[in-house]
Parts: C-alpha cells; sequence; structure tokens
C-alpha cells in the first residue's frame, strides 16, 4: 500500500480509451464498476467534445460478483453493435474486472460471433503499466490487428506513394496540445514537400490502417506514445521511423535533418537546409528571441522542469542550450522510461529527479528556490503556494490547458509559443519581486468610504459568525446589505436570523 | 404529450442501470470539509485515486485531509499483511496530522479480495488510539451521493449516549473555554423561546451557514434541534438515545435512517425535504404535527419567498424538463420545479427508496395534481442511451444530467444543467431558493441570450449518440 494524495499518470484503461475514442466510429465497452466511466466527463470537459464519447460500461455490481458477468458483456457488446455500426469495439478492463480473472478473451470471441463489427479485448494489465504505457501498448495492438487482417484477406496495399509521404503516429484525445501540434506537424510537412499519409489515431478510420505501411517513414513526435507502433512497423514493413521530438528550434531542426536522411537513403533527393536556415533565422522569432536584451536579462535565471519525458526534456534543453537558463533540476514522472531521460537531459541540468512522487518534487522546488517552475498543473499549484511563476508544460493538465486559440508547441509556430510561456512566467516573476522591493504598488488599499465604515449597528455573534463564513469576495456586499436592510427596519442589532432575512429580501 | 396518466398514481419503472454517474467515494470531497477534525483514507486504486483528483479538482490542492490508500499488486495477491499495511499508513496519517477520527472509505477492490476492514479497525483502532470508522462506499452497491449515506450510517452508531456525555464534555473542554458564556445564553433562550418537546437530532451533512438557517427555522416555531449528524467535528457529534426523534434533510440517506431507526431506536419523522420553499414548509409543517405544535406564519412566509422568485420562476413557467439521474435529489428537484410551473417528464434516479421517500413521493403527486400537470415517469436504474433516444423525441426545454453528456447535448441544441452542482451548492431551506432556482435557470437565461445567433445546432450530422 501506498499513501498518495495525487497522481500524475493515470490508470491503464484511461491510456486504452484515450487511443479507442480518438480512432473514429470506435467504441470501447469498460468492464467496471458504476462510476469508472468518468472519463466521458474528462472528455467532455476538458477537450469540450460536442459529440457523446464513444465510451459505455458493462456495469460490474453484487449480482455479477455473485454470478459472473455470463451473459452480460457480451450483451452490451452486440447490443452496441447494433445501436451504433463502431467498426471496432475494444473491450476494456478496469483494475475491478483484473481481479475478478474472468475471461474476457472468452466473451469476446462469443460476442464476434454475432457482432458485424471487430471486437478486441485491449492487452492491458491494470497493476504493471499505466496510462501511457497502456495507450501505446493499445495504438500498437490495433494497428497490428487490422494489418494481420489485410493480410489475411489480401488487401495489403503494395509499394509507397509515388511521393515522399509520412504516418504521424501519436495524436491522441485528452494529450498535451496534441490538436495543435498535429495541425503544426501537418504544416511542416507540407513545407518540406512530404505528403501525409495518416495521422493516427486522432481522426483516423481503423478502415485505413492497412494503408500504413504505403508511407515512407513514420514520425513519432512523442516519446511516451507510438514508438510500440512504429517499431513494429519497422520490424514488418522495414519502415524507418523519426523520433526526434521537433520541440525548440535546435530539435526541428535536427528532426527535419533526420527526415532528410531518412528520404534521401529511400531514393529521394531533397534538401531541408536552406528551409531550416530560412525558418530559424527569419520566419520563426524563437532564434532572434534568444538573441535579443529582452531575453539576456534571463541569462543564469534559476528554473525547475518536472513533467512527461517527452517535453520535460525538451523544455529543459530550450531553456538551457536555446536561452541560457540554469536549470537547476530536470525531472520526469515516467518512471517506466527513466534511463532516456538521463540520457538525454544529464548534459543540460544540474540534477535530474525521477520521481511520480508530488510531495518529493514539491520539497525540491521549495530547497531550490528557482525564479520560475516548467512542469503540469501540480507543479503549477506548487508554485502558487511559493510565490513562484509556473508554465504548464505537460500533462496531467486542467481545462486551462485545452486552450481555443492555437497554441502547438510543436515546430516553429511551437518554439514560438514557447518562447512566450517562457518569457511571460519569468517577467512575471520579476514585476513581482520590483514590486516587493519597492514595497507594492502605489496605493495599498482603495480608498472608497464603505456604507459600513462607521456602522452604528451591532451584530451579535452569531451574526458575525455567520457573517464570517459569507466568502470573502462576497462578504462586503452582505454586510452592506444586511445593513441596509436593518436600518430600514429599524433593528439595531443583527442576528444571523436577520442576516438570513436580509439575503431573502434582498435576493443576494 | 396525453394526460393519460391517473393524477396521483406514479409511474415506476426500471431499467438496465447503464447510467453515468459518480462514484460514491466522491462523498470524501464534501465530508472532510464537514468534519473539521478527520482524515478520509479512500482504501483502492489508481482508478479510485484518479476519478477524486479529477473529479475534484482544484481541492485536491488545498492540503487536503484525504488521501489514496493505494493498493498494489501485492496487496491483491495478499503478499503484504493488511493489517500491517494499514497500521503504516495510519500511523504515518497520525503523525502528519493527528485527526480526531480516521475514515476508511471501502471500495470496489476492497470489496473483491474480501479485505476485513470491519475487523481490522477495532483491532487497529486500539491500537493507535484513533477512532476508525469504516464506511463501504464503493461502485459495485452505490451511486454518487449514497456515498454520505454509508459514511452517517457508520457515523450514527459512534454517537454517544448520555451516560457518556460527562465523558464528552472534558473532551471539549478547550472548545468550551473558547466559547464561555454561550453556555448559559443558551440556557436562558431555551425556556423562553422553545416548546417543550422529545430531543429531536437532524441527519445529513449540509454547510454550516445552512444548518444554522434550517435551525432557526425551527427555533421560529419553538423547535429545539439538540444536534446535527454530522457535526462540525467528530467530537461533537450528537447524543442519541432511545427514544429521540430523527429527520432526514436529504433524499438518499436511506440506510442513515435505516441505522437510527434500528441500532439506535430512534422515532423517524418522514416528511418532505427542505428543498425549496414549499419543500420547506411541508418539512417544518411535518415536525410540527409530529409534536402537536401548531406551525406559525409558515404559509405567510412560503408566500413572500415565492413572490421575490417571480422574476426566475417565469422562466419555468410551461417549460419542459427531463431528469436523466444521478444523484438521488431528483425527486425533491422535480416536485419543486413542478410548483415552479414546470411540467417534467421523466425523473431518472439511481435508486427509489419508496419508503424513506413516502412522504417527498406522495407530495410530489399531490403537487402535480395541483398544479394540473401530468405525473412524471420515475425511471429507476435508467439506461442512458435509452434516454437520450427519449430526449430526441420529446426534446424538452430543460434536460438535468452529468457532465459526460451536457456538452454533447448543448451541441444539438438542447439545453442542460449539470447536475451535480446541486449537490455542492446551497440549496436547502427558504432562503437558498434563489440560490436554487439561479441554478436552474441559467441555461435558459444564458440561451435567451444567445437565440437569435442562429448557432443552436453545433454539430454537423443528424443527431445521433
Amino acid at each position: 500500500m501506498k499513501l498518495a494524495y495525487w497522481m500524475y499518470a493515470g490508470p491503464a484503461h484511461i491510456g486504452t480509451l484515450r487511443i479507442a475514442s480518438s480512432f473514429k466510429n470506435v467504441h470501447a465497452i469498460m468492464h467496471a464498476p458504476l462510476g469508472d466511466d468518468y472519463f466521458n466527463v474528462m472528455r467532455s470537459m476538458l477537450e469540450r467534445e460536442r459529440d457523446f464519447t464513444p465510451v459505455t460500461a458493462s456495469i460490474v455490481d453484487r449480482n455479477v460478483l455473485a454470478r459472473g458477468s455470463q451473459d452480460k458483456v457480451v450483451d452490451n457488446i452486440t447490443r452496441k453493435d447494433r445501436e451504433e455500426r463502431p467498426d471496432l469495439i475494444v473491450l476494456t478492463p478496469t483494475c475491478t474486472s483484473s481481479i475478478l480473472q474472468e475471461d474476457l478473451s472468452n466473451f469476446v470471441s462469443r460476442a464476434q460471433m454475432d457482432a458485424k463489427g471487430d471486437v478486441l479485448l485491449a492487452d492491458v494489465n491494470h497493476y504493471r503499466v499505466n496510462e501511457l504505457q497502456a495507450a501505446d501498448r493499445t495504438l500498437d495492438q490495433i494497428v497490428q490487428f487490422y494489418i494481420e487482417k489485410a493480410k489475411k484477406k489480401g488487401e495489403l496495399p503494395e509499394g509507397k506513394t509515388e511521393k515522399p509521404s509520412v504516418n504521424i503516429i501519436g495524436m491522441t484525445t485528452l494529450g498535451f496540445h496534441n490538436q495543435h501540434d498535429t495541425t503544426e506537424l501537418k504544416r511542416l510537412m507540407a513545407d518540406l514537400g512530404v505528403e501525409v499519409n495518416a495521422v493516427i489515431p486522432e481522426g483516423a478510420s481503423v478502415r485505413n490502417l492497412k494503408n500504413l505501411p504505403r508511407a515512407w517513414f513514420n514520425l513519432v513526435p512523442y516519446r511516451e506514445l507510438g514508438l510500440m507502433t512504429a517499431n513494429y512497423l519497422k520490424d514488418e514493413f522495414g519502415m524507418p521511423f523519426v523520433d526526434v521530438t521537433p520541440m525548440g528550434v535546435v530539435e526541428t531542426a535536427r528532426c527535419i535533418r533526420t527526415i532528410e536522411k531518412v528520404l534521401n537513403e529511400q531514393g529521394a533527393t531533397v534538401d531541408f537546409e536552406a528551409y531550416i536556415d530560412n525558418q530559424t533565422r527569419f520566419v520563426s522569432q524563437a532564434a532572434w528571441f534568444s538573441r535579443s536584451i529582452d531575453c539576456q536579462n534571463l541569462t543564469g535565471k534559476k528554473a525547475v522542469v518536472f513533467g512527461d519525458n517527452t517535453h520535460a526534456a525538451a523544455m529543459t534543453k530550450i531553456l538551457s542550450r536555446e536561452m541560457g537558463i540554469h536549470v537547476v533540476l530536470a525531472g520526469t514522472y515516467c518512471k517506466y522510461d527513466a534511463d532516456w531521460f538521463r540520457e538525454h537531459v544529464s548534459e543540460y541540468c544540474d540534477e535530474i529527479l525521477i520521481s511520480d512522487n508530488n510531495a518529493e518534487i514539491g520539497d525540491a522546488i521549495a530547497r531550490i528556490e528557482p525564479s520560475a517552475i516548467f512542469g503540469t498543473q501540480m507543479e503549477r499549484h506548487v508554485g502558487k503556494r511559493l510565490d513562484t511563476p509556473c508554465g504548464v508544460i505537460a500533462a496531467p493538465i486542467h481545462i486551462q490547458n485545452f486552450p481555443v486559440g492555437y497554441k502547438p508547441f510543436l515546430g516553429y509556430e511551437g518554439a514560438n509559443q514557447v518562447v512566450d510561456l517562457i518569457y511571460n512566467s519569468f517577467t512575471l516573476g520579476m514585476e513581482d519581486h520590483l514590486l516587493e522591493i519597492f514595497g507594492g504598488h502605489d496605493t495599498k488599499e482603495a480608498i472608497t468610504k464603505s456604507v459600513s465604515a462607521d456602522s452604528d449597528l451591532n451584530w451579535s455573534k452569531d451574526g458575525l459568525a455567520e457573517l464570517n463564513k459569507i466568502p470573502g469576495f462576497v462578504r462586503g456586499k452582505v454586510k452592506r446589505n444586511t445593513e441596509k436592510f436593518a436600518r430600514e427596519r429599524g433593528i439595531d442589532t443583527i442576528t444571523a436570523e436577520v442576516l438570513y432575512a436580509a439575503k431573502e429580501a434582498v435576493g443576494a | 404529450m396525453t394526460v393519460a396518466a391517473q393524477p396521483d398514481a406514479l409511474n415506476f419503472e426500471c431499467e438496465t442501470g447503464n447510467y453515468h454517474t459518480f462514484c460514491p467515494i466522491s462523498c470524501v470531497a464534501w465530508l472532510y470539509q464537514k468534519i473539521e477534525d478527520s482524515f478520509f483514507l479512500v482504501i483502492g486504486t489508481k482508478t479510485c485515486g484518479y476519478f477524486l483528483q479529477n473529479a475534484m479538482g482544484v481541492m485536491i490542492f488545498a492540503e487536503p485531509r484525504y488521501a489514496m490508500a493505494e493498493l498494489e499488486e501485492g496487496d491483491i495477491s495478499a503478499q503484504l499483511n493488511d493489517y500491517e499495511e494499514l497500521k503504516r499508513l495510519c500511523l504515518q496519517i497520525k503523525r502528519d496530522r493527528n485527526p480526531s477520527v480516521i475514515v476508511w472509505i471501502g471500495t470496489c477492490t476492497t470489496e473483491i479480495i474480501k479485505m476485513d476492514l470491519e475487523g481490522l479497525a477495532p483491532k487497529l483502532e486500539a491500537e493507535i488510539g484513533i477512532p476508525i470508522v469504516v464506511a463501504r462506499a464503493n461502485g459495485l452497491d452505490y451511486a454518487f451521493t449514497q456515498g454520505e449515506d454509508t459514511v452517517l450510517a457508520a457515523m450514527a452508531q459512534r454517537c454517544p449516549k448520555q451516560i457518556e456525555e460527562t465523558e464528552k464534555e472534558e473532551r471539549n473542554a478547550i472548545q468550551r473555554l473558547l466559547a464561555f458564556g454561550s453556555k448559559k445564553e443558551e440556557a436562558t433562550t431555551q425556556e423562553s423561546e422553545y416548546v417543550e418537546h422529545p430531543p429531536l437530532v437532524m441527519f445529513g451533512s449540509l454547510p454550516d451557514p445552512v444548518v444554522t438557517q434550517l435551525t432557526l427555522e425551527l427555533k421560529k416555531q419553538g423547535i429545539a434541534v439538540s444536534g446535527w449528524l454530522p457535526a462540525k467535528r467528530y467530537t461533537e457529534l450528537p447524543v442519541i438515545e432511545e427514544g429521540y426523534y430523527v429527520c432526514g434533510v436529504n433524499p438518499f440517506l436511506s440506510r442513515t435512517a435505516t441505522t437510527l431507526m434500528r441500532r439506535r431506536k430512534c422515532k423517524l419523522i418522514g416528511a418532505p425535504f427542505p428543498i425549496g420553499p414549499d419543500g420547506t414548509r411541508a418539512w417544518i409543517e411535518k415536525i410540527c404535527s409530529v409534536f402537536s405544535i401548531e406551525p406559525k406564519g409558515l404559509e405567510e412566509r412560503e408566500r413572500q419567498i415565492w413572490e421575490t422568485l417571480e422574476d426566475y420562476v417565469k422562466l419555468l413557467r410551461g417549460k419542459s424538463v427531463f431528469f436523466m439521474g444521478d444523484n438521488l435529489l431528483e425527486i425533491s428537484l422535480a416536485r419543486f420545479l413542478v410548483r415552479c410551473g414546470a411540467i417534467v417528464h421523466e425523473i431518472g434516479i439511481p435508486y427509489m427508496d419508496k419508503r424513506y421517500q413516502k412522504a417527498e413521493l406522495d407530495f410530489l403527486a399531490k403537487t402535480c395534481a395541483e398544479m394540473g400537470v401530468p405525473t412524471p415517469k420515475i425511471v429507476e436504474k435508467p439506461d442512458n442511451y435509452n434516454q437520450i433516444q427519449r430526449i430526441y423525441e420529446l426534446q424538452p426545454d430543460l434536460v438535468i444530467t452529468g457532465m459526460a453528456h451536457a456538452n454533447p447535448l448543448e451541441a444539438r441544441g438542447i439545453d442542460t444543467k449539470w447536475s451535480v452542482e446541486f449537490t455542492f451548492a446551497q440549496i436547502h431551506g427558504f432562503s437558498n431558493t434563489r440560490d436554487l432556482l439561479e441554478l436552474a435557470t441559467r441555461p435558459l437565461r444564458r440561451n435567451n441570450n444567445l437565440k437569435n445567433l442562429g448557432w443552436d445546432k453545433l454539430v454537423k450530422e443528424d443527431t445521433r449518440v
């Protein structure tokens, strides 16, 4: 047992559901007790999704415990198959169903007999993998399933596309700025003259997965999601993949150069150097920003970085290499992939922290006292407590991290966005600091003579106690309204009863 | 709509139970705030933790007095000793927070692996010297607000008896010191303002201001509330003796009511719940009638409240409402909305205790008859998919639903109100009716502002689930 207040990566089934609901016309059925379908709330709220989240639960209740799920799961699958005609139904185990140890794969094969669509059992162990690992695995599982299926039917298309083309792998629902990153990557590929053969799983149809091998290569922008699929496609079809995250000016250039190499190895004759040079020096603002006086002011400022592997590593490199900021500590919660992280950031920071315990990170931040933090929502709250500004760079995230406006983190526009994020975090910190030195703003309190400034009314002890229970931001208004009410009625002592009577009368 | 239904016969149905609601462990979020000296330990998996973290949003960052005892593979396969593990964590909690009570919330996992929490608790309690209350608030058995019911039912057993009173006062010596004088005041008011009646204890967790309001409301009738379950602190749990009267303030407290009747030998006052001015009046009248008190000025008071609400009520008049059902407040809310002049098509509800809610159900039927509207269909354990088909057919003016369906329905041009807000907002008593209507009419007011823009439907294909 572990005492835990907060967690960075969710349970395994969340990963599976993120993959399933990213595809078009794929439905997930969770084998879960009532209330475990809060994934739908997260998707509907955070992503502001207009469509019903294609996830339902086959409820595990007392009857199921007593008699086993028996026909219930099978019925729920075939019913959903009839109601919505999905291409694929993914039966998703949860922590509860893992310990029931029912033969879910048997249910799947039984349901498959009646169902028009395909039925799969997500192969994830709840107690061994987290959300990210499960997502990686489920995507791989679905891709393999449809490649195998096409192979058996002899429907696998032959050969490559005429022009150089790419599959972008790992873009999902509830992923950190994934939608904007997808747009930016598509734009980048168009600039490079590379056709986008497929983007998976977000917005893709499983029917088209058989076309994946037609691309010249695969691009896996995020370390956590898509590598298994890319490796499978490499082993199966010899498809090369590029796994350099194009985040920050330097890494974007490296990613583009790797793509150039991969294409030229397959007979293309492309040279992207002029593009990189033009983008870096004149189109994107990030490189120029690094030279500007603003950025000079940031030299040597202390920062702490924490997040998932992809974003924390990229951010550490940007801060240290592109802006001359002193990254005291870089950390990740992807413990299962810690070696990769160490290898990538060790030359850009003083310390490395591999942990999924939020208290440990909080303590480290308190000890280091950085000028700015770049982390998850949790670090943002630590920052609030310690009066340190924080830029959010990775999940877990809240609704404000799903902006409506265009805010990629990848590619050249992404580099611009990251510059703004970094700069705003630091200047806010500076402003705060200056205010402190000069003793705050000119006028400390707004000089308005409130109605109750010199009150002729008495507040009884219980009245005052009730007043103090009212949230601070409306207390003044309630107090004034109550006193007005009392004055009008000639009440000279305000009790709790008077307070509430005033509330009713005024409607405040 | 045909008005074929009998005016006072309610129509009950039961569907598949494939509906969306919150897990009952969510009760820790409001109970840890209510019971100030408590610590809630949820013994479950990452799934439970992730739910609390996401559903309770910001609260998690305010140094909550709740945590997960996250079960690992070794716990599931019994390679680790449950008792030793729980002892280690509870000692850590004692050291860091020193609470007056630790509440263990049993989850689906502890049920399935049959962890004997009720058996372990008394042993550990004796060993570490902190009371441990066990509540099985799991998704196998309960929905959302029923979580509070399981906790309060467990707490009901811990309420002291008169004999222990002196001891209890000793425990509270410091508090008494801080509140010196107030005791005497109470004694004097008691004589003059209260009628002679047997002790009355209220049950149900409400924010402190609402507790004060309802207590004052009864005081106006000369009725003294001798305690609330739960109180602000665990150490202040009310005295409950055989023969005491108890009354619930929320519709989801059946187990607590049963425990108070069977285990503590109390008499339950079955009344409609004090939600809306009509409900509040009926609630007070019922309590008065049990104590043979002639209620004073209630009719006038209800009328005055309705008068102040006219601007909101007129928005609801003639509007149709559909409750998908997820928090058990549905019957009371529907009754109130019918009184406001709305027509309720369907009341989805996770679980319907027809005995505990009898007075409320009768009141609903009576209200429908008085308002001349057909009685709604009450659907227990609803099926969300079927409900959405019915919503498409009926095109109600307002759907009260969980967040999973709210945005998709809005995108299809159907106004929705997020049901969970009703559990967190202050909606009880006369004084809070305006807040209640503020919530209920918000989508109508918002969409009145937007209605001429021509953006009602914001999805491309035909409305589909």
